[in-house]
C-alpha cells in the first residue's frame, strides 16, 4: 500500500497468526443494559481515585462516582442511572482483588453527567478543553491506561510538533480499534483534531497496519477535513508499540529511559481520540468502550460496546458462550494480555479484548537451555540480547542484566514467541525489572 | 431497559478450569528437536554423496558414529540421573557431522573414541546442550587428528573411478609445493570440477562441495544458520589465498582450489555455524567467519598440517565471548551521549 509519507522499519518484530478474521467483519454491537455493574475504582495508571458516592445514593448515567486522586489520575463515572450499592471487591485483571463501586440499574438509563456539550470546540480555550478531557476520565485505551490529559500537558520546555494516533492494533485477534475506526471514523478524526488543537500541532499522523484496508479507506475519505494523514504500516508485531510507532512514522528514536515528548511526539490511541470527541462535543464522560470478545472457543466472536463494570462472564454470554473447551481467558491480546482464573473480572477503560484460547493454541514453557540460535536477537524490537540476558537473570545476576539494558525491555513478548528452547524469556525480564526497581527504590529511600 | 439474559443454554468456561500463566500466550511452535531434525534433513545430500563415493565404508562409519553418540548421551544422562535428552536429536546431529569428518578407513574404535569425546568431554562435561564452548564434532576431529594421526590420515580412494591416488587434494599441495606449474595444474578447471563434485580422496563427507552446498542452502532457506558465517569464512579464504597465490604462485594453488577442497565447505556450513558455539549477533558472525577463514589459510599454507578448518573452528569458538563483546548491539534508542564517553563499553559484556 502506498504511504503518503516516508516510513521507517523498526528492528525485529514477528508476525504471529493473527486470528483477526474471527471478528473483524462483525459490526460492533451495543451490549444490552445490565441490572448491576461493578465499576473498578482504579482504572488508570497513577493515583487511585476516591469514591464520592455513598451507598443508597441515586446516580444518573455519566455522573461522577469517584474523583481523581491527584494530577496523574482519572475520575470514574456511573455506567447507567440507578442506585449505588456497596463497595465490593472484584478480581482485578492483574491478579489480586480490587475495590469496585456497585451500581444497581434503575432501567431508565438517563444521562446526567453535568458536563455541557462543547460543539464549538474550535473557538474554545485550550485549557477548557483539557479540563474537559480530565473531567471525562479519559485514559490511554490501548492498554496502559495513562491519563490522557497528562499526555496533553507536556512541560513548556518540550516542543511538540507531531501528534500520532495509534491505530496499529498489532496484537493478534483484537479488532476493537479496527471496528471503531471503521464505524466511528469521524469521531476518531474529530477527537484527533481536538487533541491537535490542545497541543498546538498541525502534523497529525494516524498509523494503521495495512491489514485493515476497509478502515484505511474509510479514514482516508474523511482525514483531509480534520488535518490527519493516514499512514498504512507494515503488518508486524509490535508495530503499535509507542517507540516503534514513533520510529516508523517519523524516524525518531526515543532514547533509553526517555519519553515520546523528548522527540516532539505525543501518541494517542484511536479509542482515546473517539472518547475525547464524545467528551467535548457530546459532553459524555468515558463509560463504555469497544471490546473484542473473540477466540476459537467463542460461539459468536465479535466486538461489543461494553460499559465499564461489565464482567467477563456477562461479556461472554453476549457472545453466545463457548462452543469448545477454553484453556485460557485473557484480558487483552495473546502477546501482552493477562490470563484470568475468574470470570468475575470486569471490563475497564483499557480492556481492548477478551480472548479465549484452546489448550492446543497456548504456549508451553519448559525452559530448555539457551542454544544461542539468535532468533530473539533478530526479533527484539528494542534490539536487546534476550537470550544472554535471560541466562544472567537465571543466575540472579541482576546487576549484569541491568548493564545489558534489561530495563529497556517493554515486555512485548516476541523473544518468548520465537524461542525454540521454549524459555520464559520475558518472564525472566519482568522479574529482573521488578528486582532492579526494588533495588533502586531502596537506594533512593536510603538517600532520603 | 434491562434485559433478562438466558443463561441456561449458554456454556461458559467452568470455574477452576482456566490456566493461569503470564504473556505471551502463543508461540510460533518451533522447538530444538525440530531445528535439529531440519539440520539432519539438510545433511542428507552430504550423507548421500558420502555413500555414493565411499559405499559401505561410509554407511559403516555413519552408523557407528550416530549410534555411539546417541548411546554416549543416553548413558551420560542415565549415569547423572538427568532427564534423557536424546529426544532433541542434537546427539544424532553431532554423530552424523563427526562421521562425515572421518576418513573412509576409520576403524570402529576410532568412531567410538571420537563420539565419546564429542558427547561426554566436549558437550556434557560443560553442562550439556547450549553450554559447550566448542563445537563437539570439530573438537572431536581435532582430538582424533592429534591423538591418532595414523588412522586419521589413511586416505582411501573413493570407490568410483579416477582419484587423486591415495592422498587428499590438500596433501597434494604439500607434495608439489615450490612449483608454480604444479600449482597451476592443481587449479585447472577439470581438477576443480572433480573437487566440486567430490570425486577425490578425503573424509567421507567433505569431498563433495556440491552436496554440502545444497544442504547449506537448505540451512539458509530454513533460517537455521547465520548466513554471515559461511559467507565471511569463504570470502576470507578466497581473498587470502587469492592474494598469496598471486604473490607466490609456487606456494599455494588458486582460491577456488582451497574453497572446494578439504573441510572448508562442511566446516563453513555445518560446523562453524553451530548456534551454540558461534556469536549471537550478526556482526559477530561476520567477524567469526573471517577469523576462521584467516586461521584456515595460515594453517594450510604455512602450518605443519595440510588441513586447518577444524583447528580454526575450535580456536574461533574460544574467541566467541570476545567477539560477542566487541560486536555488542546497542538497544533501540541508545545514543552515544547517553553514557559517559570514558566508559562507553563498561559493563556491556555478556
Amino acid at each position: 500500500m502506498n504511504s503518503p509519507i516516508r516510513t521507517w522499519r523498526f528492528h525485529g518484530g514477528v508476525h504471529p497468526a493473527d486470528g483477526k478474521a474471527l471478528s473483524n467483519s462483525v459490526p460492533a454491537q451495543r451490549a444490552p443494559l445490565l441490572e448491576r455493574y461493578t465499576v473498578a475504582i482504579q482504572q488508570n495508571i497513577g493515583a487511585p481515585p476516591k469514591p464520592v458516592v455513598q451507598k443508597g445514593d441515586t446516580v444518573k448515567k455519566g455522573q461522577l462516582i469517584a474523583e481523581p486522586g491527584g494530577f496523574v489520575s482519572a475520575p470514574v463515572h456511573a455506567p447507567t442511572s440507578g442506585t449505588v450499592g456497596d463497595i465490593v471487591e472484584v478480581p482485578g485483571a492483574n491478579g489480586g482483588a480490587i475495590p469496585a463501586i456497585e451500581i444497581i440499574s434503575d432501567g431508565k438509563d438517563e444521562w446526567g453527567s453535568g458536563l455541557d456539550p462543547i460543539p464549538n470546540w474550535k473557538n474554545t480555550d485550550r485549557e477548557i478543553l483539557k479540563k474537559r478531557i480530565a473531567d471525562a476520565g479519559i485514559v490511554g485505551m490501548g492498554g496502559a491506561a495513562f491519563p490522557t490529559h497528562v499526555k496533553l500537558s507536556p512541560p513548556p520546555e518540550k516542543v511538540i510538533d507531531t501528534l500520532i494516533l495509534n491505530g496499529a492494533e498489532c496484537e493478534p485477534y483484537l479488532t476493537a480499534d479496527h471496528r471503531l475506526m471503521l464505524e466511528r471514523t469521524e469521531a476518531v478524526l474529530e477527537g484527533a483534531a481536538i487533541a491537535a488543537k490542545i497541543l498546538r500541532v498541525d502534523r497529525v499522523f494516524l498509523g494503521i497496519e495495512e491489514n485493515k484496508p476497509d478502515a484505511i479507506a474509510a479514514l482516508n475519505e474523511k482525514a483531509g477535513q480534520y488535518g490527519v494523514t493516514v499512514v498504512p504500516l507494515h503488518v508486524r508485531y509490535p508495530q503499535g508499540g509507542e517507540k516503534q510507532l514513533i520510529y516508523a512514522l517519523t524516524g525518531r528514536s526515543v532514547a533509553t529511559g526517555g519519553l515520546p515528548m523528548d522527540v516532539g511526539c505525543v501518541v494517542q490511541n484511536v479509542g482515546s481520540c473517539a472518547a475525547i470527541r464524545d467528551a467535548v462535543v457530546e459532553g459524555h464522560p468515558l463509560i463504555e468502550r469497544y471490546t473484542t470478545v473473540t477466540g476459537t472457543p467463542v460461539a459468536n466472536p465479535g466486538t461489543w460496546i461494553l460499559r465499564f463494570g461489565t464482567t467477563v462472564e456477562q461479556a461472554l454470554t453476549f457472545a453466545g458462550g463457548v462452543k469448545a473447551r477454553a484453556a485460557k481467558v485473557i484480558m487483552g491480546g495473546p502477546m501482552m494480555g493477562f490470563a484470568q482464573t475468574s470470570l468475575g473480572v470486569t471490563v475497564t477503560k483499557n480492556s481492548s479484548g477478551i480472548l479465549l484460547l484452546q489448550w492446543k493454541e497456548t504456549a508451553e514453557y519448559t525452559s530448555n537451555p539457551c542454544i544461542r540460535c539468535g532468533r530473539c536477537v533478530r526479533a527484539c524490537p528494542m534490539k536487546l540480547l534476550p537470550g544472554p540476558v535471560s541466562v544472567m537473570v537465571e543466575s540472579e545476576n541482576y546487576d549484569e542484566a541491568e548493564k545489558n539494558y534489561v530495563m529497556d525491555c517493554m515486555e512485548c513478548g516476541v523473544c518468548t514467541f520465537v524461542c525454540p528452547a521454549k524459555r520464559p524469556l520475558v518472564q525472566h525480564f519482568r522479574r529482573a525489572k521488578a528486582e532492579i526497581n526494588a533495588k533502586r527504590r531502596a537506594a533512593k529511600a536510603k538517600q532520603a | 431497559m434491562s434485559e433478562e439474559i438466558e443463561k441456561n443454554n449458554i456454556a461458559l468456561p467452568e470455574p477452576g478450569s482456566l490456566v493461569l500463566s503470564t504473556s505471551p500466550h502463543v508461540q510460533d511452535g518451533d522447538s530444538i528437536a525440530r531445528i535439529m531434525a531440519k539440520v539432519l534433513i539438510c545433511l542428507l545430500p552430504a550423507v548421500a554423496a558420502s555413500i555414493w563415493f565411499f559405499r559401505f565404508d561410509a554407511v559403516r562409519i555413519l552408523v557407528y558414529c550416530a549410534s555411539f553418540c546417541i548411546f554416549a548421551e543416553y548413558g551420560w544422562t542415565l549415569a547423572t540421573r538427568q532427564a534423557a535428552t536424546i529426544g532433541d536429536y542434537s546427539a544424532l546431529v553431532t554423530g552424523v557431522i563427526l562421521a562425515l569428518n572421518l576418513p573412509p578407513g576409520a576403524p570402529w574404535w576410532l568412531c567410538l573414541i571420537g563420539s565419546v569425546f564429542a558427547i561426554i568431554v566436549v558437550k556434557e562435561l560443560f553442562g550439556g546442550l547450549g553450554q559447550n564452548p566448542f563445537n563437539p564434532a570439530a573438537a572431536a576431529r581435532v582430538a582424533l587428528l592429534v591423538g591418532f594421526a595414523g588412522p586419521m590420515t589413511q586416505w582411501a580412494a573413493p570407490a568410483t573411478g579416477s582419484l587423486v591416488s591415495g592422498a587428499t587434494p590438500l596433501g597434494a599441495i604439500h607434495a608439489v609445493q615450490g612449483s608454480a606449474d604444479a600449482m597451476a595444474q592443481l587449479g585447472a578447471p577439470d581438477n576443480l570440477m572433480k573437487l566440486f563434485l567430490g570425486n577425490v580422496g578425503g573424509s567421507i563427507g567433505e569431498t563433495s562441495a556440491l552436496a554440502i552446498l545444497i544442504g547449506g542452502l537448505g540451512l539458509m532457506a530454513f533460517r537455521l544458520i547465520k548466513w554471515q558465517i559461511p559467507l565471511a569464512m569463504i570470502a576470507t579464504i578466497f581473498v587470502f589465498t587469492g592474494i598469496v597465490h598471486l604473490a607466490a604462485p609456487g606456494l599455494t594453488p588458486g582460491p577456488l582450489y582451497h574453497i572446494l577442497s578439504g573441510g572448508v565447505m562442511i566446516g563453513a556450513f555445518f560446523m562453524a555455524t553451530d548456534m551454540v558455539t558461534s556469536p549471537i549477533t550478526p556482526l559477530g558472525a561476520l567477524v567469526f567467519g573471517g577469523v576462521i577463514g584467516v586461521l584456515t589459510c595460515i594453517i594450510r599454507i604455512w602450518g605443519a598440517y595440510p588441513e586447518g578448518v577444524s583447528f580454526s573452528i575450535v580456536i574461533a569458538n574460544a574467541l566467541v565471548p570476545l567477539i560477542d563483546r566487541m560486536c555488542y548491539i546497542r538497544p533501540f534508542g541508545w545514543h552515544s551521549h547517553s553514557v559517559s564517553a570514558l566508559n562507553i563499553r563498561r559493563g556491556e559484556i555478556k
